[in-house]
């Protein structure tokens, strides 16, 4: 029986690896190589680059990432941030990534996904789908406004706080939206409609993200990563919330997630993914140990 | 020296690196000179089947010819499929007809691709597997599989709904569906063993 998988998620920014509460107040986690190798060492199944400073033009620098990580680390990793064209997946699958995440570029251009699945097979292309509710994006922009202005992460919105997570995650519409460039951007595309037509184009993974989630160690959002893998075929890792132990338990078993990503509490060494595992097949969860 | 042939898809230096890891000889080349002195040779893969043909291009001959004269040859993945007679991914296209067989899309009622980690039941009389056990979890991520039709062939299954062959060898033709250089502590095994069987030809 096919393993669910525990993937720990490398935000990568200027050759560091970093790691923030919705996509800000961005902290260090290390060196990508080392931790990535850590990572492999204690059983992850997947790793996942995401190079979050190279929206707006590919960079030289994840290439040689990428190249290095695939020198020490023997487990498939998927590589993402800002890839354009056809050629530069080409060069990061060379250079020793197993897949290529594409979000902004592809939503901008969606025959990219099926160029890149036509040529390297639908299984090296992973649709990464940042999603938040469509009714609280305003919420979110003045949430952030408030982040800035205070300078603090305890603020009214704290994202911890129960309040906010019913804000987030109480929207009876049910309903979210597609968000590019880094989750800066909000584009009014049907999320769960986007991951349908990204499977059509030839996409052979979601990577789906809680915008309202991220980085705030509430839990993944159940509803949206139900909502998507009811609606694909193809596997859904889920992304964005993860806490506790349990949290992966309920992505896997509520949401129906083909796998997990988590990047605080792995980074920040709440859990190790060996204790990840073992809370999971004591569960009764397929793993690989 | 293990050859690793470079015919301009994806993934091709991750097996190298595993290789060069293990402390195996291997390169990466698309020459025919380095091709015919290796002591065996690596089919990758990371490419739709049509486009991998193609981009083989003369090789394909070249490389039937060595292996149907005992080189040793390890295909993965697409580099697997190839080994077959044909494929309908994208279209009908010829494979190099080494194994009988077709390579035909994972049947409905499952999520496609095939992708992550399964158990693959281990034959004891297969050589890649030697010192694993009798079953290990290996990286898989696919959409197609090979119907194995060859009566010659060995097969190590793995389970995904109904039981697929996640690795084939007929004399000294080998392939594994999924991706050992990606498969951690148990895909550099087989690895391993594919040099070692490479050496022992050669001796």
């Amino acid at each position: 029986m096919l393993a669910k998988r525990i993937i720990p998620c490398l935000d990568v920014k200027d050759n560091r690896v970093v790691k923030g509460v919705h996509f800000l107040n961005l902290r260090d986690a290390g060196d990508p190589v080392e931790l990535g190798t850590r990572y492999s060492d204690d059983g992850a199944d997947e790793l996942v680059f995401l190079d979050i400073t190279a929206t707006i033009r590919f960079r030289k620098t994840i290439v040689e990432l990428v190249e290095s990580v695939a020198e020490n680390v023997f487990i498939p990793f998927t590589v993402g941030g800002g890839f354009q064209t056809v050629e530069q997946i080409d060069e990061l699958l060379r250079s020793g990534a197993e897949k290529v995440s594409v979000n902004t570029a592809a939503v901008r251009n969606p025959d990219l996904i099926a160029e890149a699945a036509q040529r390297f097979g639908n299984q090296c292309v992973v649709l990464a789908i940042d999603a938040r509710p469509v009714r609280n994006s305003r919420t979110f922009k003045l949430i952030r406004q408030d982040k800035i202005s205070n300078g603090a992460r305890r603020s009214k919105a704290n994202p911890d706080s129960p309040q906010h997570r019913k804000a987030s995650f109480g929207d009876a519409l049910g309903q979210w939206q597609v968000c590019v460039k880094a989750g800066s951007e909000t584009t009014g595309i049907d999320a769960v409609e986007w991951a349908v037509e990204g499977e059509k184009l030839g996409a052979g993974e979601i990577l789906l993200t809680s915008m309202d989630a991220d980085g705030t160690k509430a839990g993944y959002d159940i509803e949206l990563t139900k909502a998507v893998s009811d609606a694909v075929n193809i596997p859904v890792i889920a992304s964005g919330g993860a806490g506790k132990l349990e949290h992966l338990y309920e992505a896997i078993v509520d949401g129906g997630a083909d796998a997990v990503l988590m990047a605080s509490i792995t980074h920040f060494e709440n859990y190790t993914v060996k204790q990840m595992k073992e809370y999971l097949a004591g569960r009764g969860i397929p793993v690989n140990i | 020296m293990i050859v690793v042939i470079d015919y301009n898809v994806g993934n091709v230096r991750s097996v190298c690196n595993a290789f060069r890891h293990i402390g195996c000889d291997a390169n990466l080349s698309c020459e025919p000179s380095d091709i015919e002195s290796s002591a065996g040779l690596v089919l990758p893969g990371v490419a739709a089947f049509g486009y991998a043909v193609s981009a083989l291009g003369t090789l394909a001959e070249l490389i039937k010819k060595l292996t149907l004269s005992g080189k040793p040859l390890l295909g993965i993945c697409v580099g697997y499929q190839i080994l077959f007679d044909e494929s309908s991914e994208y279209g009908q296209h010829n494979g190099l007809g080494l194994v009988s067989g077709r390579v035909v899309p994972l049947p409905a009622g499952r999520t496609v691709p095939h992708m992550g980690w399964n158990l693959v039941k281990l034959p004891e009389d297969m050589d890649l597997f030697g010192g694993l056990g009798k079953e290990k979890h290996f990286y898989f991520a696919h959409s197609f599989y090979a119907d194995v039709t060859d009566s010659q062939a060995k097969i190590a299954y793995t389970d995904y709904g109904f039981d697929f062959p996640a690795s084939v060898q007929k004399g000294n033709i080998y392939g594994t569906q999924f991706h050992p250089e990606k498969s951690s502590k148990s895909g550099l095994k087989v690895l391993k063993n594919f040099a070692q069987i490479c050496e022992g030809t050669n001796s």
